[in-house]
């Protein structure tokens, strides 16, 4: 991940959290060094670990003090055990009596009770900070669960896209989610813990990076058939370029350039293809499924089911169900001919 | 170890005989389908669910397999949806509860010193149910209609609009057949425990095994009815159009969450508790003294059982509640670790404090104690509301309830199919085999469950059919996937040491591990009718203490032999005083008739063939009048004035 | 027959086929128990109502249904309320060894029983009309609430006739042996109570 760190500038006091990350992720570069030796890589996972994001720094931080504390008790019980194999083995099986109910009580309960009403408070605390959302004036972005895509829109904004949304770096952005079926659930694991998008109820969130990058998310709620395949991309970049993804948003879709792009337009609007989909500035209007006026420019498709590029692209449109079973696109009865123009011309929206 | 001979000289020959007589049963099919035996009935219990262990085991197998590695094809998503559903549904409801009431079904009876259970024919019809609702829902796998909602079946998901089909029909309907078994069994175990104890067994005396059971049994009748009418609404809705979770006609979505977890929560206890139960039952044998601060022990298993009711909002920390809720609920989903924490440091505290003998049993208890801490670690993690919703609904939570549930429960219950096999099956197991088995079983959980915390933490969410490869996740699926087939191997090897045991095993003493409870204080396997002569209880370890001993030997009195009919011994509920003899019942194919008449009516409602539920229904209410129908006696033992 | 001529009996000869029952029997505990189960299915059931209620705001009922009429109710309430007391007369009665106490005091609840029913009947003839199970999710809690308490009526009902039968062959319940009877009447009184339960929620809850 692109390491940018730019000043949280909606939080003022910030300087005592940093040092507290920089201490943690000392902490997080030892352990998980030892972790990897292990076996496998998790370099490239959207990491809880790796927080980009005020929200999953808390979580983090959280984690970390909880992992030493369970650590801890965890060396102490299995210390008591080994103490009890090794020193206390013997043949001798008259039965003893005898109650040391002060040790169980101590070690079982008054111990756990202090630590516990500790780490509770911690946690209070880290709570009570994740539930303070961002101002009235902060941008806000509205995410629309669907089995199983995620729809983006914006306030005040005509357009829509889908699976992708682009934040400021540094400024907290409300997200408002509502789900159009089922249960979802809205994780990105480098930025904030989850939220689940409830039926008939609105449900609200924030983000926030604290440096540019492309954060994968996840839907976290099981939703049937295709939840495996719902990712979603946050994009955190300064302030200029959201702009101009507002702005993108805000217009119609880009006109076919090429003879290809052309015909390829064609086919789309005349084809069932429009049935279901929209593309700004073509009488292509369908609200089914997602709007496709910046499909070109997206990171994948069928919502992080496979990269996006031309052969996967043509592949998708033949038969989405080869790549997403049970999704609800249908093969599309496109000739073979007209295909490479599709491609081209979906490929250009960008 | 002291191999106590079972103190038959207390009984004469002719009363044994007698006895004999009044108990056994002939082999025969119909005495296999009519018994009400409670240890032929408990073995059914744990074979039974041992089978449907088996295949939620394969399910899991299957589905390792497929996430093995990133885009693999090996299970279409609708298959793999369905495997995940039925292996997570039938673990907790036909393979946890079941098992550990298969254990209370043959252990509480003997460790309370009495020869059945309160309503023995009552416990024949749970086992009946059971093992029909049980493949009423396996059988829908093979038609591809098996429940496909995961085990707690979010509406709407599987509401009528997103989930057609029977998928859904077969989980509402199938719990709530099974919803009967288990209440029958629960209530069976209280009575069981208030009544049958034998005299001189005061609440103080009650084995702790036995307390886990009676507390599970009350959590079950106070949690269970929050399951059934959630399932009974949720099944009107998708087959009559009701609009009890219809956001739309003014229903409400997390109404099924708020009332599935308020059986859910508990139902985690439900599961660990007799465990629990089992631990401290097996841990004396083998440190050569009883567990440690009795009465903190039984303090915690109440508290528990009622603390469980409180917690249920931490299953929903991430569905957008008031955070005055989360605070509150965060608070008691912390407090009630305490609770757990006695028990694990009682347990320490009596290993350091014994002499440790180590047996298969007790390596089984130490994988216990090691993965059950480390599962209660990451549990009071959940607690914390901000740490939840980061990694609930990820592979984090797959571990953290895996170490939990195979921990806490799987474990137990090994150490206890070791320790009670010499019981039931009145064999031996090879040592040998069992210690491989055992560290195969450990190593192979560790490989397979610890990974899941990692690529939990690393962004995974649960219940996906397969992943990309981009986000790294490969590699460590692949550790879990060649752990759980070590899983299956070491799991393989405890049903060969069974089959073993009971095939080559050599002969059994009535007290192999010189054990503390009253079990050990008859033959293995015990006579149909259990002890010879009830004992007269004087200590919490009656086996360990000479009173009790010749209570059933050389004090023995006629008045707890109850040779002249098949009798047992009904005393108080709280001290534990005598109060009569009662008779029970006689083998009956009525149990089995009445769970027939159940299934064809669950069956016909699944199928919707209505008429058919008429007529189910009419003959299961004229088997219980049948059943229940009162004896004639002569007006003077009524006592009817003239 | 005297309580001392029942003492002698349990402890002569044939004693042990004879034992007078001594404590809370184990059927009592069994009821008790499946009546504590089924109290929280009802509370269960209610808490639902309320929360739905909650939940979706005003005004409840939704859609335009009119509150609940309260005079079919409370006569309802009149009949089955009482219906406890011939059943309390009986079962003391049967303590006493008087079985035509048991008979009749079993007839009268019987019969207040069955007219609660016509009543619940006549209430939905008329409920129907204006909402069913299906129009939204308050008559599906009305019917399923109602229905279900109808239901445990019907099953007490069966099993106060199964007691008749058994009690009008002889030979079946006595001073000592009365088991089934108090069960019944621990089910038929919980049924009544839980009747005021509903009452305050479905009938009275919606007007506060």
């Amino acid at each position: 991940m692109p390491v940018d760190t730019t000043r949280d500038a909606t939080n003022a006091g910030s300087r005592r959290s940093r040092r507290r990350r920089r201490n943690g992720r000392v902490v997080r570069m030892t352990l998980l060094a030892g972790v990897f030796l292990l076996g496998g890589c998790a370099g490239d996972a959207p990491s809880a670990l790796d927080p980009a994001g005020s929200g999953a720094a808390r979580v983090a931080n959280l984690w970390w003090l909880l992992f030493w504390i369970s650590t801890a008790v965890f060396v102490e019980v299995m210390a008591l055990l080994v103490w009890a194999l090794v020193f206390r083995r013997g043949r001798d099986t008259r039965v003893r009596h005898g109650q040391p109910l002060r040790f169980v009580a101590v070690a079982g309960a008054g111990l756990p009770l202090v630590i516990l009403v500790a780490v509770y408070a911690v946690g209070l605390r880290d709570l009570a900070a994740l539930g303070h959302g961002p101002g009235p004036q902060a941008p806000t972005i509205e995410v629309t669960g669907h089995k199983w895509w995620w729809e983006v829109r914006v306030p005040g904004i005509d357009g829509a896209t889908a699976n992708e949304l682009h934040i400021p770096v540094g400024e907290r952005v409300r997200v408002r989610l509502r789900t159009a079926d089922v249960l979802h659930s809205f994780w990105v694991p480098q930025l904030m813990p989850k939220t689940d998008l409830i039926a008939g109820e609105m449900r609200e969130t924030w983000l926030q990076a604290q440096r540019a990058g492309r954060y994968r998310g996840q839907c976290a709620e099981y939703c049937g058939t295709q939840h495996a395949h719902m990712a979603f991309l946050v994009v955190a970049e300064p302030r200029a370029d959201f702009d101009a993804w507002l702005a993108r948003l805000g217009s119609t879709a880009r006109q076919p350039e090429t003879d290809a792009q052309r015909r390829g337009q064609q086919a789309f609007v005349q084809a069932s293809c429009a049935g279901c989909h929209a593309i700004r500035g073509t009488p292509a209007d369908g609200r089914v499924g997602p709007d496709l006026s910046d499909v070109g420019s997206r990171w994948s498709i069928g919502a992080g089911a496979v990269p996006n590029d031309g052969g996967h692209l043509g592949g998708w449109i033949a038969n989405p169900q080869t790549v997403k079973p049970g999704a609800y696109m249908p093969p599309q009865p496109v000739e073979a001919a007209r295909l490479p123009d599709l491609v081209a011309y979906l490929q250009s929206l960008k | 170890m002291s191999t106590t001979a079972a103190p038959v000289d207390g009984a004469s020959q002719e009363d044994l005989t007698r006895l004999a007589e009044r108990w056994e049963e002939r082999p025969s099919l119909r005495s296999w389908l009519s018994t009400v035996d409670h240890k032929k009935i408990g073995r059914r219990y744990l074979v039974t669910a041992g089978l449907f262990f088996a295949l939620a085991g394969i399910s899991a197998l299957v589905m390792r397999t497929q996430l093995a590695r990133p885009e693999s094809r090996l299970l279409s998503p609708q298959e793999y949806n369905q495997l995940f559903t039925m292996h997570g549904t039938a673990m907790i409801f036909l393979f946890a509860t079941p098992m550990l009431f298969g254990f209370g079904n043959f252990l509480v009876p003997l460790m309370i010193g009495s020869r059945d259970m309160a309503f023995p024919k009552l416990n024949a019809l749970g086992y009946w149910i059971f093992l029909f609702a049980g493949l009423f829902m396996w059988a829908s796998l093979p038609f591809g209609a098996a429940p496909n909602g995961g085990w707690f079946a979010y509406v709407p998901l599987t509401g009528e609009q997103n989930n057609p089909g029977l998928h859904i029909d077969v989980y509402t309907l199938g719990l709530l057949f099974l919803g009967i078994a288990t209440t029958a069994a629960s209530i069976n175990f209280i009575v069981t425990a208030l009544k049958l104890r034998a005299p001189g067994m005061s609440l103080n005396r009650v084995p702790l095994f036995v307390w886990a059971i009676v507390a599970t049994a009350f959590m079950v009748i106070f949690a269970l009815p929050a399951l059934n009418v959630d399932n009974a609404m949720l099944f009107l809705d998708r087959r009559f159009s009701t609009h009890f979770f219809d956001p739309q006609a003014a229903g409400n979505v997390l109404l099924w969450q708020h009332l599935f977890w308020i059986f859910g929560h508990p139902d985690v206890y439900i599961i660990v508790m007799p465990a629990l139960g089992i631990v401290s039952a097996v841990l004396p044998a083998f440190t050569r003294r009883g567990v440690v601060g009795y009465a903190l022990v039984v303090l915690s298993i109440v508290s528990i059982a009622i603390i469980s009711f409180g917690v249920w909002v931490h299953h929903m920390f991430a569905t957008g509640l008031p955070q005055l809720s989360y605070s509150f609920f965060s608070a008691a989903s912390t407090v009630i670790t305490i609770p757990s924490g006695i028990q694990i440091f009682a347990w320490l505290a009596t290993m350091l404090l014994g002499r440790v003998v180590l047996r298969v049993p007790l390596l089984f208890l130490i994988g216990f104690i090691v993965t059950f801490v480390l599962g209660g670690l990451t549990g009071a993690m959940f607690a914390l509301t901000a740490f939840d919703q980061q990694v609930t609904d990820s592979y984090f939570v797959v571990a953290h309830f895996h170490y939990v549930l195979i921990g806490g429960a799987v474990f137990p219950m090994l150490a206890g199919a070791y320790y009670w096999l010499p019981k039931i099956t009145g064999r031996m197991y090879h040592e040998r085999l069992g210690r491989w088995a055992f560290w195969l079983v450990f190593a192979g959980m560790h490989v397979t469950f610890f990974p899941m915390h990692l690529y939990g933490l690393f962004g995974m969410p649960r219940r996906v059919y397969t992943y990309r490869g981009e986000p790294g996740w490969g590699g460590w699926n692949l550790v879990s996937t060649a752990g759980s087939y070590l899983l299956a191997l070491g799991l393989l090897l405890v049903l060969a040491g069974m089959v073993h045991a009971i095939r080559r095993g050599r002969p059994a003493p009535p007290d192999p591990w010189g054990g503390d409870s009253l079990e050990w204080s008859t033959d293995s396997p015990p006579k149909a009718y259990n002890f010879p002569v009830l004992p007269l209880v004087h200590s919490v370890h009656p086996t360990w203490d000479d009173a009790t001993r010749s209570s059933m030997g050389a004090d023995a009195t006629a008045d707890r032999i109850l040779a002249d009919g098949r009798r047992t011994l009904f005393t108080s509920e709280l001290d534990g005083r005598r109060e009569r003899a009662a008779e029970m019942p006689e083998p009956s194919l009525q149990p089995l008739l009445l769970a027939l008449g159940l299934l064809v009516f669950f069956t016909a409602m699944l199928l919707a063939w209505y008429p058919v539920a008429a007529v189910a229904v009419l003959a299961v209410a004229a088997t219980l009048a049948v059943w229940l129908w009162p004896p004639r006696r002569p007006d003077r033992e009524l006592g009817v004035s003239p | 027959m005297s309580a001392r001529e029942g003492i002698a009996a349990a402890t002569g000869t044939e004693a042990l086929t004879t034992e007078l029952p001594v404590g809370r029997s184990t059927g009592w505990w069994g009821m008790v128990l499946v009546v504590a189960t089924e109290a929280i299915l009802f509370a269960c059931l209610l808490g639902s109502y309320y929360y739905l209620r909650f939940q979706y705001g005003s005004p409840w009922p939704p859609g335009g249904i009119r509150e609940p009429t309260l005079l079919r109710p409370l006569v309802m309430t009149a009949v089955l309320l009482p219906s406890s007391l011939p059943m309390i007369w009986a079962e003391h009665g049967i303590r006493h060894g008087q079985r035509w106490r048991l008979r009749s005091g079993l007839a009268a609840t019987l019969l207040l029983g069955a007219t609660f029913l016509t009543l619940l009947a006549t209430e939905y003839a008329q409920t129907l009309r204006e909402f069913t199970m299906t129009t939204d999710a308050y008559g599906s809690l009305f019917y399923l609430i109602t229905g279900f308490h109808g239901l445990h009526v019907l099953v007490g009902l069966t099993m106060i006739c199964w007691l008749l039968a058994a009690s009008l062959r002889g030979g079946t319940f006595g001073a000592y042996r009365h088991d089934r009877v108090r069960n019944v009447a621990i089910y038929w009184h919980f049924v009544d109570i839980v009747w005021a339960a509903i009452l305050f929620t479905v009938y009275l809850s919606p007007r506060l």
